[in-house]
């Protein structure tokens, strides 16, 4: 056992720091720490500066544009890139699309779609959740029938996240209606511009518009947009969800934003003294601060041991305890704004500081965390179950 | 000792629960009232007046009814259950109280008729962007020539550009008084905007503003303030029983409906014992809740009542914070929407818990009060 980075680790480390803290754009890590929504070119200008520097998709084969990395680094090059305000690379690209082509699809698919998908020239939407196909994801509906050379999709998506930006969706599509509901099931890829499809605004409970619903009237889509084979898309899918390791808990960012709320708590008391004189503030800090170290040497143990490539049974422990304390900071932050937290629609003239002003949607809106990627209480379904091996 | 309503009591309850069950019949009719002006509605406003709801607690001799807390809690509560953007504690229990407490007997009768009659909306402004829940304001008091003037910001106040009088609060010589601010007084700003739960604040600046103390010229009003303040935390209280009290039957009924692996959410006892444990939340900031009410009720010493005010605060904001959360993730995605009701209930639960003292604040106040007495004691 030995508590160092290696010399080399420790350099990378420093390389990282570097190259996030100088090379992308400050607009965009501005926009980051003053917890404001990034728009789409920022988000895209920001995994472009990544991907000149060989370093937006490390996960994938080296072939791809991946890197040798180990877990470790890996981890490292995520968490410093939280820590410097910077959004990781666009999760439905990088971290789901982009390694299923590279591990099932063609040779033509991987050469039509990966290198515009790491660049974000493409822009990814997910689309497997339907209305009545959530936490039950095998059960969805939409269908694909093929017609020669094309698949006809009719069905409904939702919850499509940034899919306003989309130009194309993956999808889970149900290739076979007779066999049991996890095998008639295709994993296909749709341009979203095809007539037939439409895209439908949500409004979330902060007001903002990030999700959307995704409708396919007889769409059509060519054969060769078909992952690997049909009818084994709930594999590609379980490899899709399952093979993320790194970063499922956003340590790094509520790191930056814990520190961030100290910061700022140390003039928001009455006529601007410190709230960190107050004990129980100061104690709710600590012990936040304190479970995060936790999770934060769990995630290092967690990639410290997975070599192997195998994914660390603790991977949802991760999960469950990385959005616990990403929204326990979100809702810290409502108490340290105080009143101020009320005047969310305010804009210029307004006497009260953004970071207040963002507080109170910010912690609305990240109640999705324990919903969303696998919900809490699946997490805990896969612990007590395949961990503990509790299964009624 | 009894915790019941009696039989009028009930009949005012569901008459009120009539009413706003009509007016606030889906969370889209909230919807669309929360995006326009001034964010609730001047009709369903006049029905509360007609039916007496908005004079309750004042005196006969002011205009009011000469009812009491115990009537203020029930519509309070009845306000939270379809979560009625209507301004019922802020206006009465807190413009109105402060009137009732601090006012000449000449501004009770004038501003307290009006008000009850649904004719006058007035706001208290006293919240400033640095002051946090301190009772200290910044705004500032003058005495110029026969009359006064005030000089400072007031940020969020809520309601405040609708406001038809300001109540304002002020330093003035030896502690803090109170004003009343008419909307197109000299020097007076109000700029409006939406807060994340449907209502309206203000940013309200005074630049040597013309104002009227409330009650007598240049006195300390805090005493009157904090006594005011802490039958609001109780009214607030109710308001988001009222308000727990639907997001835990909304998601108990999506338990029994919503189907996942082919059966409904329901059959997960890991579901289930969490509605369980929302409704013990609830049923114990009930016990609080009330209790709070009836020691304002039997008229107990100022400082008596803040306690308990405070006491009942800081148990609203913990189950608020716990049934708010988990009716949403109960719900799953479909919680997080605007267009569907349980967000709108976690969004309103925050927004009470922040108001006059959020948990924090009150568990602050309550801690440093711990050598008073050997045991709590509920009982007088
Ligand atoms: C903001 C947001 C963004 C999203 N983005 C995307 C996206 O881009 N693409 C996409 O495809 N999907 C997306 N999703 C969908 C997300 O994956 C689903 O919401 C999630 O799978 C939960 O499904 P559901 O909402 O239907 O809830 P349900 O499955 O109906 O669950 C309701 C509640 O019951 C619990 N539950 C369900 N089954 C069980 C069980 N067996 N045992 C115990 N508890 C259970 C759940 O944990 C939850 O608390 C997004 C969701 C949100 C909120």
């Amino acid at each position: 056992m030995k508590l160092q980075l290696s010399e080399e680790d420790a350099a990378f480390r420093e390389e990282m720091r570097t190259f996030f803290t100088t090379q992308i754009p400050q607009d965009i890590r501005d926009t980051v720490t003053a917890r404001r929504e990034l728009s789409k070119d920022q988000i895209v200008r920001s995994m472009q500066a990544m991907n000149a520097a060989g370093i937006a998709v490390p996960n994938w084969p080296v072939e791809w544009g991946g890197k040798d990395w180990t877990p470790l680094q890996r981890h490292i090059w995520h968490e410093e890139m939280q820590l410097a305000g910077v959004m990781p690379p666009l999760a439905f690209n990088a971290s789901m699309v982009g390694p299923v082509i590279a591990a099932f699809g063609s040779q033509e698919l991987k050469e039509r779609f990966l290198p515009k998908t790491a660049n974000l020239d493409i822009w990814w939407s997910q689309g497997f959740s339907e209305p009545d196909a959530g936490s039950d994801l095998a059960s969805l509906r939409t269908t694909a029938v093929r017609e020669g050379d094309e698949y006809v999709v009719n069905g409904q998506k939702t919850w499509t996240t940034l899919g306003q930006y989309g130009d194309w969706i993956f999808t889970l599509v149900r290739t076979d209606p007779t066999v049991k509901k996890q095998a008639g099931i295709s994993f296909l890829l749709i341009d979203m511009t095809s007539p037939g499809l439409t895209v439908r605004p949500i409004e979330l409970i902060d007001g903002g518009h990030e999700v959307n619903e995704v409708f396919f009237d007889n769409v059509r889509v060519p054969v060769e947009n078909l992952v690997g084979e049909e009818n084994k898309g709930w594999d590609y899918a379980k490899f899709l969800l399952g093979n993320e390791r790194v970063g499922v808990a956003p340590v790094g960012s509520t790191k930056r934003t814990l520190a961030q709320a100290k910061e700022y708590a140390k003039t928001a008391g009455a006529g601007g003294t410190s709230l960190l004189d107050d004990p129980l503030l100061a104690a709710q800090i600590a012990e936040l601060e304190n479970d995060l170290l936790a999770l934060e040497l769990t995630a290092l143990r967690v990639v410290a041991n997975s070599a192997d490539g195998k994914p660390h049974p603790a991977s949802s422990v991760l999960k469950l305890q990385g959005t616990v304390l990403q929204q326990a900071v979100t809702e810290l932050w409502v108490d340290i704004a105080g009143p101020n937290a009320l005047a969310t629609g305010a804009g210029e003239g307004s006497d009260v500081p953004e970071l207040a002003r963002t507080a109170t949607p910010n912690y609305l809106n990240y109640r999705k965390a324990s919903i969303y990627g696998g919900s809490n209480e699946v997490q805990r379904q896969i612990i007590a179950g395949t961990i503990l091996g509790l299964r009624g | 000792m009894d915790f019941t309503l009696d039989s009028e009591q009930i009949a005012l309850r569901d008459a009120v629960r009539g009413l706003l069950g009509k007016a606030y019949d889906s969370s889209e009719t909230r919807r669309q009232v929360t995006k326009t002006d001034p964010g609730w509605d001047e009709k369903t406003w006049q029905r509360l007046a007609e039916m007496g709801a908005l004079g309750l607690p004042f005196a006969e001799e002011d205009g009011g009814f000469g009812a009491g807390p115990v009537e203020v809690s029930i519509v309070a509560e009845e306000i939270g259950r379809v979560i009625a953007p209507e301004p019922y504690v802020e206006a009465v229990v807190l413009a109105g109280g402060l009137v009732a407490a601090a006012g000449t007997a000449e501004q009770r009768a004038e501003i307290i008729g009006a008000l009850a009659e649904g004719t006058l909306v007035p706001a208290f402004a006293h919240t400033e962007p640095a002051a946090r829940y301190s009772e200290k304001p910044t705004v500032t008091a003058a005495a110029s020539g026969d009359g006064w003037t005030l000089t400072g910001v007031k940020e969020p106040v809520l309601g405040g550009a609708r406001a038809d009088l300001l109540i304002v609060s002020a330093a003035v010589e030896g502690g803090t008084g109170l004003f009343l601010v008419k909307p197109d007084a000299d020097g007076l700003t109000r700029t409006s905007y939406a807060t994340f739960d449907g209502g309206r604040a203000a940013h309200i600046a005074f630049a040597s503003t013309p104002a009227t103390p409330l009650g007598e010229p240049g006195a300390d009003q805090s005493a009157a303030i904090a006594s005011v303040i802490a039958a609001a935390q109780i009214a607030y209280g109710h308001e988001a029983l009222g308000a727990m009290a639907t997001a835990l039957e909304t998601t108990t009924a999506y338990l029994k409906t919503r189907k996942q692996f082919g059966v409904p959410l329901m059959t997960f006892q890991a579901l289930t014992f969490r509605a369980a444990d929302m409704y013990v939340s609830l049923e114990l900031a009930r016990s609080t809740v009330t209790w709070a009410t009836l020691v304002l009720l039997d008229g107990a010493a100022a400082e008596d009542v803040i306690e308990a005010a405070s006491r009942a605060k800081l148990q609203v904001s913990k189950a608020g914070r716990h049934i708010g959360q988990e009716a949403i993730q109960l719900h799953g995605g479909i919680g997080m929407t605007a267009e569907y009701s349980v967000g709108h209930y976690t969004s309103r639960l925050t927004a009470i818990d922040h108001l006059l003292g959020d948990g924090r604040h009150h568990l602050s106040a309550l801690s440093t009060s711990l050598d008073d007495h050997g045991v709590v004691e509920p009982l007088p």
